[in-house]
């Protein structure tokens, strides 16, 4: 047996070989046009390739080729700001090869070989460098300061250092042993890179959005699922995450979806600003696109391509945020190559490891001590698409096991128009309990209690609806009429948000917290008010209460606020006299 | 590789033929089958190996023995294309089916097509005027977009599809859209409908027409889109047309997909549809859009009949997840004698965004848009609640809401089947059909726009 055998069978895009030598997950060329494909499974003498290109007119005789390396990512300067297709071809390049339209059989470096880097060194001759110890720093967008690592598993003495123009293939640092060391590293995807340690997270991912931050946090290095129907706000709630979430590094994954979703991002990204840096976003965000109607063996790894890339900057002491949009045409990927494998299938058709794969992707979230002792995160963000919008199906299942947070969206709600449309009520989060002194600290000493008292009087309100179906809301007692305005209120002025909306889709928490004290002041007034003998009617009509909720649209609001409220409180109390 | 003919056949099952002891074999191969009596089958490979070759036969295996002759001919399915296809029509497996010459090839285009790269795409942002008040106003069209209508057995779409084909312009351009009409299983009396319609208005000539019926083979229906779209790139990526594909029944489309499916015994997903009809499906929706440095676009209107009027249904389901937006039609509608019957609340132009606004259709449109909408949500929310507690118990706001449900239907849905309204009509019906609501309660409306529109500020 040799690296070269031949094509025995080709079905789709699953293409077996025999004669050849191999091992699981080699890289094998296929057919003569050399098509990039990975051993996924082994039967004496066969070897099942999963191709990552379209194989029709392949046929069986042509050779097959392993290269003997596994499916790997390139890892250095280069990588923010560009766009990869699932196994990591740039696709600026891809269309100055092949034009707008994606052919087959044309490989393509990550990132440029020829471009000069500055790299600097921070460690001399005669230093002893460990594995994953940054040797160096490259500034490679205006904001992101790129370091440069020793490879997992090397490490010596430094023989030979130097600082300078180079491009990613120049050997910057050799050590005693002879180790030659580039600024490029290579990585394989479906081997998570080693860090010292897994600490619990303790630091909220802000994101902008109040429904998120407010009522379900995420933690940095946490995990969440956004399952929902088509239509109901996954996109919108994944590009705001990439766009305001307050992470420094965005990995953002297009997994068999939508290529002008992808269009967008890149149209738009580079004219938005980081609310946090004041930069262009495109500085630190890498997007992988591996469309609906792009070949799903790519789609299968281009999730695997993007953790590895997200990991490769957590080792740098960064917190990432990882979207992947959607983690189900990820999974319906696994189905479609386990049923070319004739597998016994599982649920639905899925793989029986279905499961295990999913828990095993966000097993890679985590706030993790770096090899070099920093501190970094990775927070990873699925969407999830169940049929029908019934999340009782496999892919949901198996990640609500798995994730802390849960962003269930509603057919409902997004058929209102009442964006976010994620459900108040069955959506929740398992951080408060590790980020409530976060809050305490940077936000308010309360903010936990009225986080809770909020969330309570959205409960009662669903109770209170299931009455007003059946009476109207007249037969319902003052008092409880009063707190359905109250929920009302909290609904559409603070849980509501447009996603597109120049100066409302990005929220800071201290406005958050100045919002919901609004309305918990207004509660409080009108309550009094009511008590002594006003109208709900006018109390709810007074001109300051909705010029404080059209407020929120303009620019500097946390600065008005406080007077706006105080103006409300005022002419709440008015109403009594009225009377 | 192509001369010799095959007499191997071991198995014989549903659409497929299973034969051995053959030369390599591409994968997707096509294939001519060689009946006893001389008539000829199309097939296309769907698994190929040393020790056997299994054959998809889009004509059904009816009349195929073990001593059918099989022959490979070497290449993937292509299309012959050129400027000559505009104006013909033809069948399902692309020969003329209107009694004229075969098409004369500029090139010829492998029908499965090749993914456009994402980083090639432009953002659609180009306002289609359909002429319809609810499509323009509430689900506007864009073109480059993929907008599929969600309908059911018995509903007018195939109305409402013509009618957007007939009107269909750009604003304040006189460009022309070719259509790329694709029929999959529909009865000869639809085509005969749509055929007739497209003759009367002239619109046959700027037309390509791939016609498979009820009863042609379900499985050439498998190829019958990828040959209409494969026209359609031609068309709009080398010779700078701007095509509107229209193509029904996607319902018949993904039956074909199952069969196949079935045949091979595959694992079924969902209700035995294949758990490969998302990224099949995607294969044809994906192949609308616009292109860098190119002038030409491809906007879709797939037409799909909801089986049981069951929007969670895969094939609705899996079509939504992949195109931007849904118009759906409402029975309801259409049994109150509204046409067009469509039902703007669980309708959606995910794309309206990127094309409504001053200048494109016009400043008022997205405060209009969400005012109508809003209202009209609620006016139907209402007629629950009207049911069981009576109109007397509404207070004056829920009143006129309700009142307004019913108008929206009648005055701002219902319009002729040749009825065009430019979006300035469309938008000052609105403001009309609005002024009986209280300026109090039209909370969506910018203090703006009621100062310029609103009826009473006009003279
Ligand atoms: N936060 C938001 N603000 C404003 N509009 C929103 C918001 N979220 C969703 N929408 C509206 O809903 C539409 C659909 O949202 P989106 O594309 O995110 O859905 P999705 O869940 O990703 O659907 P699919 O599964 O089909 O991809 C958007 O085009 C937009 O009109
Ligand atoms: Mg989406």
């Amino acid at each position: 047996m040799s690296d070269e055998g031949t094509i025995f069978r080709v079905s789709g895009p699953v293409v077996t070989a025999i004669g050849m030598e191999a091992g699981m997950y080699d890289v094998v060329r296929v057919g003569n046009e050399g098509l990039m494909g990975e051993v996924i499974e082994l039967h004496g003498d066969k070897a099942v390739i999963q191709v990552y290109e379209d194989t029709s007119g392949i046929r069986p005789g042509e050779p097959v080729r392993n290269t003997r390396e596994t499916l790997s990512v390139a890892l250095g300067p280069g990588l923010l700001t560009q766009i990869y297709d699932g196994i990591q071809r740039p696709l600026p390049t891809l269309e100055e090869v092949m034009g707008v339209f994606i052919t087959r059989g044309v490989d393509a470096d990550a990132f440029d070989l020829e471009r000069k880097w500055t790299f600097e060194a921070t460690v001399a001759v005669g230093d002893e460098v460990g594995s994953g110890q940054v040797i160096g720093t490259v500034q490679e967008t205006e904001t992101i300061v790129h370091k440069i690592m020793v490879p997992p598993g090397k490490g010596g003495i430094i023989k030979s250092i130097e600082s300078g123009d180079f491009n990613v293939t120049h050997t910057v640092c050799t050590l005693e042993d002879g180790t030659e060391m580039q600024m490029m590293q290579k990585w394989p995807v479906r081997t998570p890179r080693p860090y010292q340690q897994k600490y619990a997270p303790d630091t909220p991912l802000v994101t902008g959005m109040r429904i998120l931050d407010f009522l379900f946090p995420l933690a940095k290095g946490g995990t969440a699922g956004i399952p929902g129907p088509f239509g109901s706000g996954k996109t919108v709630t994944q590009q705001s995450l990439a766009k305001y979430s307050d992470a420094q590094i965005v990995v953002y994954i297009g997994c068999g979806e939508r290529g002008n979703e992808m269009t967008e991002v890149l149209d738009e990204f580079p004219h938005l600003i980081d609310p946090n840096t004041g930069k262009p976003l495109m500085n630190r965000t890498v997007m992988i696109a591996n469309t609906s109607n792009m070949p799903v063996a790519a789609r299968e790894a281009s999730v695997y391509t993007g953790i590895t890339i997200a990991e490769y900057f957590r080792d740098m002491g960064y917190d990432v945020a990882l979207m992947a949009d959607s983690t189900s045409r990820w999974a319906e990927a696994m189905r479609e190559i386990s049923s070319r494998l004739e597998e016994m299938p599982g649920e639905e058709g899925y793989p029986a490891y279905l499961s295990s794969r999913i828990a095993e992707f966000y097993e890679r979230a985590g706030r993790v001590q770096t090899l070099d002792g920093d501190d970094g995160s990775i927070t990873v963000i699925g969407a999830v698409s169940p049929p029908g919008g019934d999340i009782s199906e496999p892919v949901s299942q198996g990640t609500l096991r798995i994730v802390k947070v849960f962003w269930g969206l509603d057919a409902g709600l997004a058929r209102q128009r009442h964006f976010p449309a994620i459900n108040w009520l069955n959506s929740y989060s398992l951080y408060p309990q590790s980020l409530n002194q976060w809050f305490r600290d940077n936000i308010a000493q309360d903010f936990p209690e009225i986080r809770t008292e909020i969330s309570g009087l959205l409960q009662v309100e669903s109770e209170l609806q299931e009455i007003v179906q059946l009476v109207g809301s007249d037969a319902l007692p003052i008092d409880q009429q009063l707190t359905l305005e109250v929920a009302r209120m909290i609904r559409e002025y603070f849980l509501q948000q447009n996603g597109f909306h120049e100066v409302d889709a990005f929220c800071s928490i201290e406005q958050q917290y100045a919002m919901v004290k609004a309305i918990l002041t207004f509660q409080e007034s009108a309550k009094n008010a009511i008590a002594a003998g006003a109208q709900l009617d006018d109390v709810v009509n007074v001109p300051a209460r909705s010029n404080l909720i059209r407020a929120r649209f303009e620019k500097g609001y946390i600065d008005v606020i406080g007077e706006m409220v105080e103006k409300m409180v005022e002419e709440i109390a008015a109403t009594v006299e009225e009377n | 590789m192509s001369g010799k003919e095959y007499r191997t056949i071991t198995d014989v099952k549903g659409p497929l033929v299973f034969l051995n002891k053959t030369e390599p074999v591409a994968f997707g191969e096509i294939v001519q089958l060689r009946m006893s009596d001389g008539s000829m089958k199309n097939g296309q490979v769907l698994d190929t190996s040393n020790e056997i070759v299994v054959v998809q036969v889009f004509e059904g295996t009816a009349g195929i023995n073990l001593s059918t002759g099989v022959k490979f001919m070497g290449d993937v399915f292509k299309l012959p294309v050129s400027e000559g296809l505009i104006g013909r029509i033809l069948d399902g497996a692309g020969r003329p089916r209107d009694g004229g010459p075969e098409i004369v090839a500029d090139q010829k285009d492998d029908i499965i097509g090749a993914a456009i790269n994402p980083f090639s795409r432009q953002s659609p942002h180009d306002f289609i005027q359909t002429g319809v008040s609810a499509i323009d106003c509430c689900t506007t069209l864009v073109r480059g977009q993929k907008l599929p209508i969600f309908s059911a057995s018995g509903l007018p779409h195939n109305d409402i599809a013509l009618q957007i084909a007939r009107q269909a312009s750009l604003k304040g351009s006189d460009e022309e859209f070719i259509v790329v009409f694709c029929a999959m299983g529909i009865t000869a009396e639809e085509y005969n409908y749509f055929r007739t319609d497209l003759e009367r208005t002239g619109a046959l000539e700027n037309a390509v027409l791939f016609v498979n019926l009820a009863d042609d083979p379900a499985v050439e229906r498998i190829i019958t889109p990828r040959l209409a779209l494969t026209a359609a790139e031609y068309l709009a990526f080398e010779r700078d047309y701007h095509v509107l594909v229209i193509y029904t029944d996607m319902t018949n489309y993904c039956d074909a997909l199952r069969q196949i499916g079935a045949a091979r015994e595959e694992v079924p997903g969902r209700r035995g549809y294949p758990g490969y009809m998302y990224t099949d499906l995607a294969m044809l929706y994906e192949r609308a859009g616009i292109v860098k440095g190119k002038k030409g676009s491809i906007t879709q209107f797939p037409i799909l009949t909801m089986p049981g009027d069951d929007i969670t249904h895969p094939i609705p389901d899996l079509s939504g997840y992949i195109t931007e937006g849904q118009i759906v039609i409402s029975r309801e509608l259409h049994q109150q004698g509204i046409y067009p019957p469509i039902n703007v609340l669980p309708s959606l132009s995910r794309l309206m965004g990127s094309c409504i606004g001053e200048e494109t259709t016009r400043e008022d449109h997205k405060s209009v848009s969400d005012q109508m909408y809003a209202a009209y949500a609620q006016g139907r929310e209402l007629r629950g609640l009207v049911a069981i507690v009576g109109e007397d118990a509404l207070n004056e706001r829920d009143k006129q809401l309700l009142d307004f449900s019913a108008v929206f239907e009648d005055k701002f849905l219902r319009q002729g089947r040749d009825e065009d309204r430019t979006i300035e009509e469309t938008l000052d019906l609105c403001w009309n059909l609005l002024s009986a609501i209280d300026l109090k309660y039209l909370v969506r409306l910018d203090q703006k726009w009621i100062e310029k529109y609103h009826p009473d500020n006009r003279e």
